[in-house]
């Protein structure tokens, strides 16, 4: 099921009072070949689990870092066929890892939401993440990823209210994608929303730990993760921002190892 | 929400899902204004004293006569701002300062909407930043500099391919982060409900007016209505109090670009297929893998990859039926109306003419045809000029 590796995952960092450290790539950035090698690093620095996002056309939910990345995947060519057999590669080198996706809506849709989720179980996918679905759109992807034995997780905002906290707490499976803040992905603000209120509420409803994602792009920023009694950070536009910053395939491989150890770092105690 | 999101299989509201306590306080907001007096009061003072409503039915004089038909236009074209962006704008407006809000952002495209949501931000006092792709400002500055001189601040949006569908992107990204102090005055009916729901709403006004109108000069409904559509909200404001007219067949003309056979249009409802793009479930033009494609036509006002969710919806239970036109063809209707009327049409505008004109020589018994004259074309001038400088072969 895809909710057992994020248990595992879990289980085995809070043994060590660690959080968890998970860095977020676009497939395909900057092109097919080098994507593998970049995102094999981060895990050989530390990362404790990943988010993959597949490259789409029209990212609503992303800011520019996340953004550029995605036009450096498709100007690569980047053809979201090629994109499953990366995947399973990448399961494939890193066997206990928990993998997450995200995908805008219409790229499942596109492909039919049963044969999406079946793509992703063969894929070794353990839990899909829709940006652009919120409570009031999940029915169009539930079944099928249950039935898939894939792992729907949800975003849950800051300030959301009660009624919505216990819907997720109930559907999010694996864990719970908790922003720190309002707006789209972007690696240039501060984790502004103090996210404890909702992170104790989605603990006494049962929920999958949460990790926390948007602005995490300093050590300071996982620590105050810590503080909020989430189980790890998500982060991403800092990851993609540093691909785009160098030109050259070790460099760009430097510059994520160095970031990822340096942010794992900060989950220890 | 309260209403139901959905037309048939299509509409629904694909956003983060921060912005869905907006879109809820939206809605309720809007029926709230619905069943109050004074709003819809105030409403109608803005569109006749300020906005210059109703606008009149002219029945064309030379236009088709050669066909035996009568073409009649609802002079869209003579609302203030200079296309029926304006009527559903001061709605959205007045909506935003009941909901309290304080800042206005909207996209554009040709710049229409964003000089309709220039002058509401004018006129009702609340600070206004537009999104425009940096393609968009290119060929379009005319508008630009009117949105510039009513107090807009326009902002150049150079991701994606810098036009609509990229500055409707940005305005969304914006909303996320603000959408406690301000209102997306989102320019068409299509996005996340209730906007396909609010903006038909303020904008049948075309079809209620056009409609009595019809009937006092004739006694009778006309036997077409023909609208162009890019996003769809001249077409569905005209079309909507015809629907329940059986007799009134609805035809909504798509920009065809260089041929629906090439990969050069902006037929959505053609040649998409159904997805997911800017909030609903509708149809898109998308490639093989679900890659949103950059739409292409003359028009600015109606290249867009995406439509409405009513419009797939009143295709596919065959209301409404969808065409195509050319740019070659449009800009010929451009030029005839010009000639034969006196009236410079919008480009949109002379789609739809070139689908009614089409509709007057191919049917076997006369006709009266409503066409919806959306806009005005001065906005247009330097794009045809450019067009018939090089040989009508496109332009760019």
């Amino acid at each position: 099921m895809g909710t057992d590796r994020y248990a595992a995952m879990f289980a085995r960092l809070a043994a060590r009072d660690e959080l968890a450290f998970v860095p977020f790539f676009v497939l395909g950035d900057p092109s097919m070949d080098e994507s593998l090698a970049l995102i094999s690093a981060a895990v050989e620095a530390g990362a404790d689990g990943l988010e993959l996002g597949l490259p789409f056309s029209d990212p609503i939910a992303d800011g520019p870092a996340v953004q550029s990345a995605v036009t450096r995947a498709l100007d690569a060519g980047t053809r979201i066929s090629a994109c499953w057999p990366l995947l399973r590669a990448v399961r494939d080198a890193h066997p206990t890892v928990p993998i997450g996706l995200l995908v805008y809506a219409n790229l499942i849709v596109h492909a039919g939401v049963e044969a999406f989720a079946a793509q992703c179980a063969t894929a070794g996918v353990d839990s899909v993440v829709i940006p652009d679905a919120p409570s009031l759109e999940q029915r169009w992807f539930a079944e099928a990823f249950a039935r898939a034995g894939v792992a729907l997780a949800r975003i849950l905002p800051p300030g959301a209210a009660a009624s919505r906290v216990a819907e997720v707490a109930r559907a999010s499976a694996g864990y719970v994608y908790v922003t720190s803040r309002g707006g789209v992905t972007g690696a240039d603000d501060t984790v502004q929303a103090d996210s404890a209120s909702v992170v104790a509420a989605l603990r006494a409803a049962g929920a999958a730990p949460a990790l926390l994602g948007f602005g995490i792009a300093q050590p300071s920023h996982v620590r105050a993760a810590r503080a909020m009694g989430v189980s790890g950070a998500i982060s991403g536009s800092a990851v993609v921002s540093r691909i785009g910053a160098h030109e050259t395939a070790p460099a760009r491989r430097e510059a994520v190892t160095a970031f990822v150890r340096e942010m794992k770092a900060a989950t220890r105690p | 929400m309260i209403q139901s999101a959905y037309y048939g299989r299509f509409g629904g509201s694909f956003v983060p899902e921060i912005l869905v306590p907006a879109l809820e306080s939206l809605e309720a907001e809007f029926l709230a204004a619905q069943a109050d007096p004074t709003f819809g009061a105030e409403l109608e003072t803005l569109l006749s004293t300020y906005a210059g409503r109703a606008t009149p039915l002219y029945q064309c004089r030379h236009l088709g006569t050669e066909t035996g038909s009568r073409l009649w236009f609802k002079r869209e074209d003579l609302l203030h701002g200079g296309a029926h962006k304006t009527n559903q704008a001061l709605g959205q407006g007045l909506l935003a300062r009941r909901l309290g809000k304080t800042r206005l952002i909207a996209e554009t495209g040709a710049g229409q909407h964003g000089v309709a949501t220039a002058l509401t931000g004018a006129v009702l006092g609340i600070p206004t930043r537009i999104y425009m792709g940096a393609a968009d400002i290119e060929r379009q500055q005319p508008n630009v500099q009117r949105m510039r001189l009513m107090g807009a601040e326009v902002v150049p949006v150079t991701q994606g391919g810098a036009t609509l569908k990229a500055a409707i992107n940005e305005a969304l990204r914006d909303w996320s982060a603000s959408y406690e102090s301000t209102h997306y005055l989102l320019g068409t009916v299509a996005g996340p409900h209730p906007f396909p729901l609010i903006v038909r709403e303020f904008q049948r006004v075309i079809g209620r007016e056009a409609r009595a109108q019809f009937l006092a000069a004739t006694g009778r409904l006309p036997d077409v209505v023909v609208a162009s559509v890019g996003g769809g909200s001249n077409a569905i404001g005209i079309f909507t109090d015809f629907i329940p007219d059986p007799s009134v067949e609805l035809v909504g003309v798509e920009p065809a670009g260089e041929g629906l056979q090439t990969p050069r249009h902006g037929a959505t409802l053609q040649r998409g297929r159904p997805g997911v793009l800017h909030g609903c479930f509708t149809q898109i033009l998308q490639d093989d893998e679900g890659q949103v494609q950059e739409s292409h036509s003359i028009s600015a006002g109606l290249d867009y990859p995406g439509v409405g969710p009513e419009h797939a919806y009143l295709q596919e239970t065959g209301r409404a039926r969808y065409v195509g036109c050319t740019d070659a063809d449009a800009m010929a209707a451009f030029s005839l109306v010009a000639r034969s009327e006196g009236i410079i049409p919008a480009l949109e505008s002379a789609h739809a003419v070139a689908g009614a004109l089409e509709l007057a020589r191919s049917s076997a018994r006369p006709l009266d045809i409503l066409v919806n004259l959306s806009g005005r074309g001065d906005k247009d001038l330097a794009t045809v000029l450019r067009y018939q400088a090089e040989g009508g072969n496109g332009g760019h």
